[in-house]
C-alpha cells in the first residue's frame, strides 16, 4: 500500500466518506439493467482477451475451410467464401453465448453477486443487463467475421444493410440461446464445466449444420437433423438477407425460436439466480 | 429511535444435513454496533445473508428495521448495505468504475454517481489508485473500497461480515475508524468477527454464536466478567510439573483452568492481577519452576471454552458450505 499515516482516512472528520444527500429513488428497471449493461461493456474493454478467445476459433475455421476445402466443395474458393462467411458468422456468434454463461458462473463465486443481491433494484437486471451487454459482444464478434470475410473478397448480394439485418438476427437469437448457456451457468459448478459443457452442446449444433456444406450431399439421416436444426434455420435466414433473398417465414421462423428459448429460459436463470444460496 | 434495528426469533437454516443456524434469536437495538462473535461455521455467515434477503430462513423470522425478512424483502434492501465476506467488488473495473456502477444502481444520476465516487475516493485515500483495476490491489485497499461501496447512500443498517479479517494492523485500525464515523451518524451496525478484541474495540453488545445457536449475550463487560476479565498465562521449565500446577491454579483462582496445545504451558481465567501474582509466587513456592508468564485478556478460544467447557470447534461445514 502506498499510504502514509498522515494521509490515512479519517471519515470522522471529513464530510466527504457519508453522503450528505438523502437517499435518492431507486432506478427504473432499464436503467438498473442498462448499467449492468454498461459493466458487461466496460469488462470487455478491461478484458479484451476474453472476446479474442471465443473468436480466434471462427476466424481459424474462416481461414482453414476456404482455402483448404473451398475448391474441393465449391469447385473454387471465391464460390465457397460466398456460401461461408454468414455460416461463419453465425458460428462465431453462437460460440460467444456459451461465454455469457460462464461468466455468469465466475461472477456468482464472487462476493459482488452478493451485493447485487442484497440492492433494492429489478430482480432480474443483473442478468438481462449483462446479455444487452453480451449482445455488444456478439456484434463485435460477427462483425470481425464479416470484415475478415470482405478482405478475402466476400461480396454481400444483400449490400450493407442486407449484412446488417443479418447481424441483427443472428444477435436476437443468440440473445434467446444465451439464456441457455446463463442457465447451465448457474447449474454448473466451475466456469470450466460451464465451458466444456457449453462446447460439446455447441459444436455438433453448428457442425451437424448447413454452416459448412449444403445438406443435399448429405446421408438421409443426417439431413433429417440438420434440417431440423435450429442452427441451420438461422444460417438459412442470415445467409439469405446478406444475399439479398431472404424470406419473411425463415426468418420469422428464427425470431420464434428466439422467443421460445427465451420465455422457457430466462424465468429458469432468474428463479435459479434469485435462490441461489 | 429507542427501538430495534434487528429483530430476530428462532432462524433456522440448514444445508443438506447441516443445521448452519439452528434457532438463532438476535435483538439489536438501533444505533449500536452490535457484534456477532465466533468461530468460523458458527452460523455467523447464514445469520448475516438470511438477514440480508440473500437466504430465505427455512424456520424463524427476522424483522430488520421494521421490516420482515421474507414478505418484504425489497423494503429491507432498500435500508441495508452489506459487506461480505469475499470482498463485493468487481474484480475485472476499476475502482471508480465499482463506486459509480453502485451509484447508479442506487438511483443516483450519471452525474451524481460521478461526484459521489470521487468524493469516496478521496476519503478512503484510494484516489491515486482509482483507475486501477481492482484485481490489483492489496486487501486494505480492496475492503476500504467494499466499505467505500457500501455507504454510497448512507445505510440506515448495514452488515459487515468479517471486515478485517487478513488485514495488516494499520489497515484493521483504518476500517475500525470508519466504522465508528458511521456508529456516530446514526448508522446501525452488525458486525461478525472471529476476534474478541475487535467484537470489544467495537460492539456495545455482542452475542457469541457457537454450532448455529447464540450460547452467550451481553456487553463487552458483561461477556468479561463472565469469562473473567483476563486469564493468567503460564509457561513451566518442565512439563511434568503441569498435573501439580494445574490443581494449583484451580484451587487458587477457581474456576475452569486451560491446558494449552504446548505440553508446557497452561492458562487460567483471572480478572485480578494481584491474585495472578500471588498464584505464581505460590507455584514457586511449592516447586513448581515457571519460566514464563503473563496476563492478558482472555482469547476467543477462552471465552469459548469458559462459555462451552470445550474450546472452540473449527467446522469446516457451516459457512464455507453456505457461501
Amino acid at each position: 500500500m502506498s499510504t502514509t499515516p498522515e494521509t490515512r482516512p479519517t471519515p470522522a472528520a471529513g464530510d466527504q466518506a457519508l453522503s450528505a444527500t438523502p437517499r435518492p429513488p431507486r432506478p427504473s428497471a432499464l436503467s438498473a439493467a442498462l448499467t449492468f449493461g454498461w459493466r458487461g461493456m466496460l469488462k470487455v474493454r478491461h478484458v479484451p482477451e476474453q472476446l479474442v478467445d471465443v473468436t480466434i476459433t471462427p476466424v481459424l475455421f474462416l481461414l482453414m475451410f476456404t482455402y483448404l476445402f473451398g475448391g474441393a466443395v465449391a469447385g473454387s474458393t471465391a464460390v465457397y467464401l460466398q456460401f461461408l462467411v454468414p455460416g461463419v458468422l453465425v458460428m462465431s456468434v453462437l460460440f460467444t453465448t456459451v461465454y455469457s454463461g460462464v461468466a455468469l458462473n465466475t461472477d456468482m463465486t464472487k462476493g459482488v453477486v452478493d451485493r447485487f443481491r442484497s440492492l433494492p433494484i429489478w430482480r432480474p437486471a443483473p442478468l438481462v443487463g449483462a446479455l444487452l451487454g453480451d449482445s455488444v459482444r456478439y456484434l463485435l464478434a460477427g462483425a470481425m467475421i464479416v470484415v475478415l470475410g470482405v478482405v478475402l473478397g466476400y461480396r454481400p448480394g444483400g449490400g450493407f444493410v442486407g449484412v446488417l439485418a443479418a447481424m441483427l438476427l443472428v444477435v436476437v437469437f443468440a440473445f434467446g440461446l444465451s439464456w441457455v448457456f446463463t442457465t447451465v451457468g448457474l447449474l454448473m459448478r466451475s466456469p470450466g464445466a460451464v465451458m466444456n459443457g457449453g462446447f460439446l452442446a455447441i459444436f455438433p449444433l453448428t457442425f451437424l449444420s448447413n454452416v459448412f456444406v449444403d445438406p443435399q450431399t448429405l446421408p438421409d439421416w443426417l439431413r433429417t437433423f440438420v434440417n431440423l436444426n435450429p442452427v441451420s434455420h438461422l444460417v438459412t435466414a442470415a445467409r439469405g438477407l446478406m444475399d439479398g433473398a431472404a424470406t419473411a417465414g425463415g426468418i420469422g421462423l428464427v425470431l420464434a425460436t428466439a422467443g421460445v428459448l427465451t420465455v422457457v429460459f430466462a424465468p429458469l436463470t432468474i428463479h435459479l439466480y434469485r435462490s441461489r444460496g | 429511535m429507542s427501538s430495534l434495528a434487528i429483530e430476530a426469533t428462532g432462524l433456522c437454516k440448514a444445508f443438506g444435513a447441516t443445521r448452519a443456524v439452528d434457532g438463532v434469536d438476535l435483538a439489536v437495538p438501533a444505533g449500536s454496533v452490535y457484534g456477532v462473535l465466533g468461530p468460523n461455521g458458527a452460523g455467523k455467515t447464514t445469520t448475516i445473508r438470511m438477514l440480508a434477503t440473500l437466504l430465505r430462513p427455512d424456520a424463524g423470522s427476522a424483522r430488520v428495521l421494521g421490516h420482515d425478512i421474507v414478505a418484504d424483502a425489497d423494503a429491507v434492501r432498500s435500508v441495508v448495505s452489506l459487506t461480505g465476506q469475499l470482498a463485493s467488488v468487481d474484480e475485472d473495473l476499476t475502482g471508480r468504475e465499482n463506486l459509480v456502477l453502485l451509484a447508479r444502481l442506487l438511483g443516483l444520476s450519471r452525474g451524481g454517481a460521478r461526484a459521489r465516487a470521487g468524493e469516496l475516493l478521496e476519503a478512503f485515500d484510494l484516489a491515486d489508485a482509482a483507475g486501477r483495476l481492482v484485481k490489483n490491489y492489496s486487501g486494505g485497499m480492496r475492503r476500504r473500497l467494499d466499505i467505500a461501496a457500501s455507504i454510497v447512500v448512507t445505510p440506515q443498517l448495514m452488515f459487515l461480515d468479517e471486515p478485517t479479517t487478513g488485514l495488516d494492523p494499520r489497515s484493521r485500525n483504518q476500517v475500525w475508524d470508519i466504522i465508528r464515523a458511521l456508529v456516530t451518524e446514526g448508522t446501525t451496525i452488525l458486525l461478525c468477527t472471529q476476534y474478541l478484541h475487535e467484537a470489544d474495540q467495537l460492539a456495545d453488545g455482542i452475542a457469541v454464536i457457537d454450532r448455529g445457536t447464540v450460547i452467550a449475550e451481553g456487553s463487552p463487560a458483561q461477556l468479561k466478567a463472565s469469562v473473567g476479565f483476563g486469564a493468567l498465562h503460564v509457561r513451566l521449565l518442565d512439563p511434568g510439573q503441569r498435573g501439580a500446577a494445574e490443581r494449583l491454579l484451580m484451587r487458587r483462582l477457581g474456576g475452569v483452568v486451560h491446558l494449552e496445545p504446548d505440553p508446557a504451558a497452561l492458562s487460567a481465567a483471572c480478572a485480578d492481577a494481584d491474585r495472578a501474582a500471588a498464584a505464581v509466587v505460590e507455584l514457586a513456592q511449592a516447586g513448581v519452576e515457571v519460566a514464563e508468564f503473563s496476563l492478558g485478556r482472555p482469547s476467543l478460544d477462552e471465552v469459548f471454552l469458559a462459555l462451552t467447557g470445550r474450546p472452540a470447534a473449527e467446522d469446516a461445514t457451516g459457512e464455507g458450505a453456505a457461501a
